[in-house]
């Protein structure tokens, strides 16, 4: 009991900590653009829920959770092929590196051009974000898989769909999940920077509407949402990832033992 | 069974080439246990590689059961040295067994009554829901010997399966590969390259040269069938034969350090 009290309190002292900091520091604030921590947390209940979580909320999840999981199949379907293939691999891995490097915002005035401002470009801007960390890691983690397993495969002769499900996609699971976590916090970047050319609504919009309307606390309230999203998605994925890699970790912690 | 014609392989590096094995010509009847024996490094694993259809002999011929091999052949097992990187982590040791049957389409009720029969035989009832880096090593090793029997094969091949394994926890894994070979009968190729393991285990000990390798002797192991750790390693006849084993391997050492 003691202990996981002790644990909450590490996980959640230093941010109410900096809220108090913040609370008693901007209290009586005057300034325009520095509203009292007080003034945001009341705005927060009417800006966001009601109507507003309908019309931009909302949408802004959609197009995350389209875009991110898209993201994910791509990245892990493309990643087994090249990651299984040698040649494939090096043809590609030259071309990903390129890919890779160019940081995805400059691709949003492109896919604009290209694909209009719709709801797709939205949603493509995510994908284009999210797909080279998930991608990258897939092939690692392929490539990486272990030479017996691969030889007890051959030899019990499981192959096919049973091989890939049950070997292939799981010895590389580590390495997958590391990647789907890192194209997680790319996609909402993403899906806000999409949201800031061209868009009719959704949470990046919302924010920089605020900021035009010099609706400041308003505006910080959106930041809030942003920072408590990723915090939320974080922690659901940390839930998937436990089930999904239990046997990761306690593999891990055997050999540490000594086993 | 098993039939090995002149067999040679190399493998092939940049303006190198090593020969690994040079002519190896061994035939194993069904149902014998034979052991391979030799100096370290003479291409035991590989010969063992070949028979399994994981490497394509350079020239040479490999028949299992009558037929060439070309692949992994059907009815044949091999249980690997790398216990912990054998079995599937993020599989329960009953998965890790039942996975091979899935891939044969074995009905499920079949794989079921397979899977615990199998457990049964390597003394592990009841450790199914166990994940494999949860046991010891000679347990995970008997998780990997108990997939090998619920395959139910014609032929078991054993890759040094007890090198990392500690020498009580191997002394029992000895007993239990005699053991499970007399009850369920398959014909068994066992490398190893501890020279009294070798002669404690077969019918028959296969002794190899140092490379670049070819069949040394082709040795009987006259003893009685029911073999025990501390009788039969004491009696004359034992102490005879792997005194005679262990000679041909020094000798063999010998001329390829000369």
């Amino acid at each position: 009991m003691s202990r996981v009290l002790s644990r909450t309190g590490l996980l959640v002292g230093l941010p109410v900590v900096l809220l108090v900091t913040w609370w008693f520091a901007s209290a009586g604030s005057k300034s325009f653009y520095q509203p009292p921590l007080e003034t945001i947390i009341k705005v927060f209940p009417d800006t966001w829920t009601g109507a507003r979580f309908k019309s931009d909320v909302f949408p802004s999840l959609i197009r995350l959770f389209i875009g991110y999981g898209l993201a994910v199949l791509i990245g892990i379907t493309l990643g087994v092929l090249i990651g299984a293939n040698r040649r494939l691999r090096s043809l590609l891995e030259p071309l990903l590196e390129f890919l890779r490097a160019i940081p995805p915002p400059v691709l949003v005035p492109i896919l604009i051009l290209v694909a209009g401002i719709g709801n797709p470009t939205k949603v493509l801007v995510i994908v284009v974000g999210g797909l080279w960390p998930v991608l990258l890691n897939t092939v690692e983690g392929v490539r990486g898989v272990d030479e017996v397993l691969s030889d007890t495969c051959r030899s019990y002769r499981i192959g096919g769909w049973l091989r890939l499900r049950t070997f292939v996609l799981r010895a590389a699971s580590p390495q997958i999940v590391v990647g789907a976590r890192q194209a997680l916090s790319i996609s909402i970047i993403m899906m806000v920077i999409g949201e800031l050319l061209g868009a009719t609504n959704g949470l990046g919009y919302t924010v920089v509407e605020f900021q035009r309307g010099f609706q400041i606390p308003e505006m910080w309230s959106g930041v809030f949402v942003l920072g408590l999203l990723g915090v939320l998605l974080s922690l659901a994925f940390t839930l998937v990832e436990r089930r999904v890699l239990n046997w990761y970790h306690g593999a891990r912690a055997a050999e540490r033992s000594g086993h | 069974m098993l039939e090995i014609k002149s067999l040679r392989k190399t493998y092939g590096g940049q303006g190198r080439t090593v020969e690994a094995l040079r002519d190896i010509t061994l035939t194993v009847e069904d149902g014998q246990f034979v052991c391979v024996v030799g100096p370290s490094g003479c291409g035991k694993t590989t010969l063992l590689r070949c028979l399994g259809g994981l490497l394509s002999p350079t020239s040479g011929e490999v028949k299992v059961a009558g037929q060439t091999v070309t692949g992994p052949p059907d009815g044949l097992a091999i249980v690997f040295q790398e216990y912990g990187r054998s079995l599937f982590p993020w599989l329960r040791v009953a998965e890790n067994i039942e996975l091979p049957l899935k891939s044969k389409g074995v009905a499920k009720a079949e794989r079921r009554q397979l899977v615990d029969e199998s457990l049964k035989a390597v003394g592990l009832g009841d450790a199914g829901k166990a994940y494999p880096w949860q046991l010891s090593g000679g347990m995970q090793q008997r998780v990997a010997i108990a997939r090998a029997i619920a395959f139910q094969p014609k032929v078991l091949l054993m890759d040094e399966p007890f090198a990392a394994v500690d020498a009580q926890t191997r002394a029992d894994l000895e007993d239990l590969v005699r053991t499970v070979w007399q009850r369920f009968g398959m014909t068994m190729l066992f490398v190893t390259h501890d020279i009294d393991e070798a002669v404690y285990l077969g019918q028959r000990v296969v002794v190899l040269s140092a490379s670049p390798t070819s069949v040394l002797e082709n040795l009987d192991i006259d003893l009685s069938d029911e073999r025990d750790q501390l009788k039969t390693r004491s009696e004359a006849r034992f102490v005879e034969l792997r005194s005679h084993v262990y000679a041909r391997i020094q000798e063999a050492k010998g001329v390829a350090a000369a």
